[in-house]
């Protein structure tokens, strides 16, 4: 356990890569779609890329349904892809099951959302970890090295002093304690990726910020690559350095989280940040252009919008928009910010 | 100030008799005005729900209202203590002049009936005189008002999303037009999108109508932009009790504080946060003296043994800490 030289590798250091990531669900055919050719399918994802460095959160945001979970089951190779490629420094990886999954497991390790429902609750915290360490190989020879990486883990994540959380069950322990021990649990495979989809929107609201600010302090010392899901754009301005903004099952737009939530591009984050709760606007309850701001629901991922999928709620939607998908187009304000929006496309500012 | 609606006296609630028994409120006193909207903040755990459902009676057992009273004054006539009610009065008292919302609200339809049936059910109960034809009109009317076209009256709660539903039952909360709504997290299972859509309408058809609201949620900055007061519960006692942007400005009691400081900011300096240490108590074992004094930074000598009481201060606010009250 102790043998993690802290900041092995170089820090920017690719980890993890999704290229072109694609799921599609198949949908159970009705008897009338047997005799006919039809395969519906819900598309779930379609043509992420996203880049996972060593020492940096990235943020994935979206609404429920739109993908953002999926995604990362598909980077914890949870599902299998429809398309694309995933990539583990630079390799092409696709495991399933066995050997191979589990050394892939290792290196990539996800957290779940309800603490509650991801630990055993007839288990001991004891046997939780020890589980992670030794199908890991992180154990060590002895009971003694075994003992001293238990305490080791559990002091990581400011679970002290260890003995009064170890032989605990779950159930004795509160929400942040027990996602602690699921972090903990995480780290007992010394990973180089965190997975962490929704770790803090089960928790009550004053321990949230202490996750997160666990999570942030284990990156920095064990520079650690880490992508947070969320649907609250504010944590992912708080906690990653980069945000990337999802809608049914595409990526919308990118960049530092500062750029993204302080002058956003896309007209669909421009919708989620205005609808965010916002204490400044005291009881400003009728806001002036609530008319052109997009009302409506996300699409049906089973017959998406041709086009670009936001076209039938954006304010702004030009002709263009529902024949041809966008591409990521650059804003030009800051180095990296893009946007999947034909509003971008310098030919269309040139008219 | 407005003439109060709803005023809860000292009221307790608790879960169980006995040694086995919990306090899950304790000695609540709080005023709702007439077209008001007070914000019930807390966290899971710290009693908001329970205080809803004691001051409608409509706490399951184990659930008991162990003492205080509940004071509702009708429009006209005298006003009379909920808690007394009998369960023929309790009957009319219901829905005609409170209605609730119920956290998880969409999944509160019967997804075997029609949403027209399900709302003209409550008409039916209760305006027993009307006609159908009134019934279903009235039943039109109020779908139109929450923003849903009347067509979709033969709808079943499946073929709807959850933001319909949850119109859908905002309408049947108002449908008898009732002084005062109670909403529990009506918006948690929605989207943000969703989330200021809903409350956006309702805040217009409360001044449309002129119906007071209780709204409870865990959503601090969502309670200061929407709501008129707020009071902030913790360990089931009423900590602080202020108008919303005083609590926002100058939150006195360190919880406030403490919430108000756990929500990250979309605009302004990135600061560093750290919400509150510690994790919220167990109502089995109650710290002596403030509840939060485990938790506080600021605590002091008296926190530990006293228990501070909620003050009345001159500027239309309260709280209840030993650093405020002296």
């Amino acid at each position: 356990m102790t043998s993690i030289p802290e900041a092995k590798a170089p820090a920017d250091e690719v980890v993890l890569e999704a290229i072109g990531l694609t799921k599609h669900f198949p949908v159970r055919r009705r008897l009338r779609d047997l005799f006919s050719n039809r395969h519906d399918a819900v598309h779930a994802v379609d043509d992420v890329h996203l880049t996972l460095r060593r020492g940096q959160v990235v943020a994935l945001v979206g609404e429920s349904g739109s993908g953002k979970s999926t995604v990362a089951r598909l980077l914890a190779q949870l599902y299998p892809r429809t398309g694309g490629d995933i990539r583990l420094h630079g390799q092409s990886t696709k495991v399933k099951s066995g050997s191979a999954f589990r050394a892939y497991c290792a290196r990539v390790q996800m957290i779940f959302q309800d603490p509650f429902a991801s630990l055993n609750p007839v288990h001991t915290i004891r046997y939780h970890l020890t589980r992670a360490l030794k199908i890991h190989g992180n154990a060590g020879k002895t009971d003694a090295d075994l003992e001293k990486a238990l305490h080791e883990l559990l002091q990581r994540v400011s679970l002290t002093p260890p003995e009064r959380y170890l032989d605990k069950f779950p159930h004795e322990l509160s929400g942040g304690q027990r996602q602690r021990v699921a972090i903990a649990r995480a780290l007992g495979a010394e990973p180089e990726a965190l997975l962490a989809d929704e770790p803090v929107s089960m928790l009550d609201v004053s321990i949230r910020l202490g996750i997160l600010n666990l999570l942030r302090d284990l990156k920095e010392r064990f520079n650690l690559a880490i992508l947070y899901i969320t649907h609250d754009i504010a944590s992912a301005r708080y906690f990653a350095d980069q945000t990337m903004v999802m809608y049914a099952g595409r990526m919308v737009e990118g960049g530092d989280s500062e750029t993204v939530t302080q002058s956003p591009a896309h007209p669909y984050t421009r919708l989620l940040i205005d609808s965010a709760p916002d204490p400044d606007r005291l009881t400003g309850v009728s806001d002036v252009e609530d008319e052109d701001r997009g009302n409506g629901e996300p699409p049906s991922l089973i017959h998406p919008p041709a086009g670009c999928r936001f076209h039938p709620r954006c304010p702004m939607a030009m002709p263009r928009c529902s024949a041809e998908t966008p591409v990521p187009l650059e804003i030009g304000d800051v180095p990296g910010h893009w946007a999947a929006c034909w509003l971008y496309d310098s030919s269309e500012v040139a008219k | 100030m407005s003439q109060p609606v709803i005023e809860i006296r000292n009221l307790n609630v608790g879960y169980g008799l006995g040694d086995q028994g919990v306090r899950a409120v304790r000695d609540v006193n709080l005023t709702l005005h007439r077209g008001e909207v007070l914000g019930l903040a807390g966290e899971s755990g710290s009693g908001k729900s329970t205080l809803a459902y004691g001051m409608t009676r409509l706490l399951a057992p184990p659930g008991v209202i162990t003492g205080g009273e509940v004071i509702y004054h009708p429009e006209q006539g005298d006003p009379y203590d909920v808690l007394s009610l009998s369960d023929s009065q309790l009957r009319k008292f219901r829905w005609n002049e409170t209605a609730i919302v119920f956290q998880g609200a969409m999944n509160s339809l019967n997804p075997v009936h029609k949403i027209a049936t399900q709302l003209t059910d409550v008409l039916k109960a209760h305006e027993p005189k009307m006609s159908e034809t009134q019934r279903n009109a009235r039943a039109r009317e109020m779908l139109k008002l929450v923003g849903i076209a009347p067509d979709r009256m033969d709808a079943y709660p499946h073929q709807l999303s959850g933001g319909m539903r949850q119109r859908v039952m905002i309408g049947m909360a108002l449908i008898l037009q009732p002084q005062v709504v109670i909403m529990d997290e009506p918006t948690t299972a929605l989207d943000v999108v969703m989330q200021r859509q809903i409350l956006g309408q309702l805040i217009e058809l409360r001044e449309r109508l002129g119906f007071s609201v209780i709204f409870i949620t865990h959503d601090l900055s969502l309670l200061v932009e929407f709501s008129n007061r707020i009071a902030i519960m913790y360990g089931g006692r009423i900590v602080e009790e202020a108008p919303a942007s005083a609590i926002y400005r100058d939150a006195l009691h360190p919880y406030s504080k403490g919430l108000l400081g756990s929500f990250p900011a979309l605009k302004g300096p990135r600061r560093e946060l750290t919400g509150i240490p510690g994790s919220p108590p167990d109502l089995k074992g109650m710290p002596s003296g403030c509840s939060f004094h485990p938790r506080c930074p600021k605590a002091f000598d008296p926190c530990g043994s006293e228990i501070p009481m909620l003050e009345n201060r001159p500027d239309n606010r309260s709280v209840a800490c030993w650093l405020v009250n002296s």
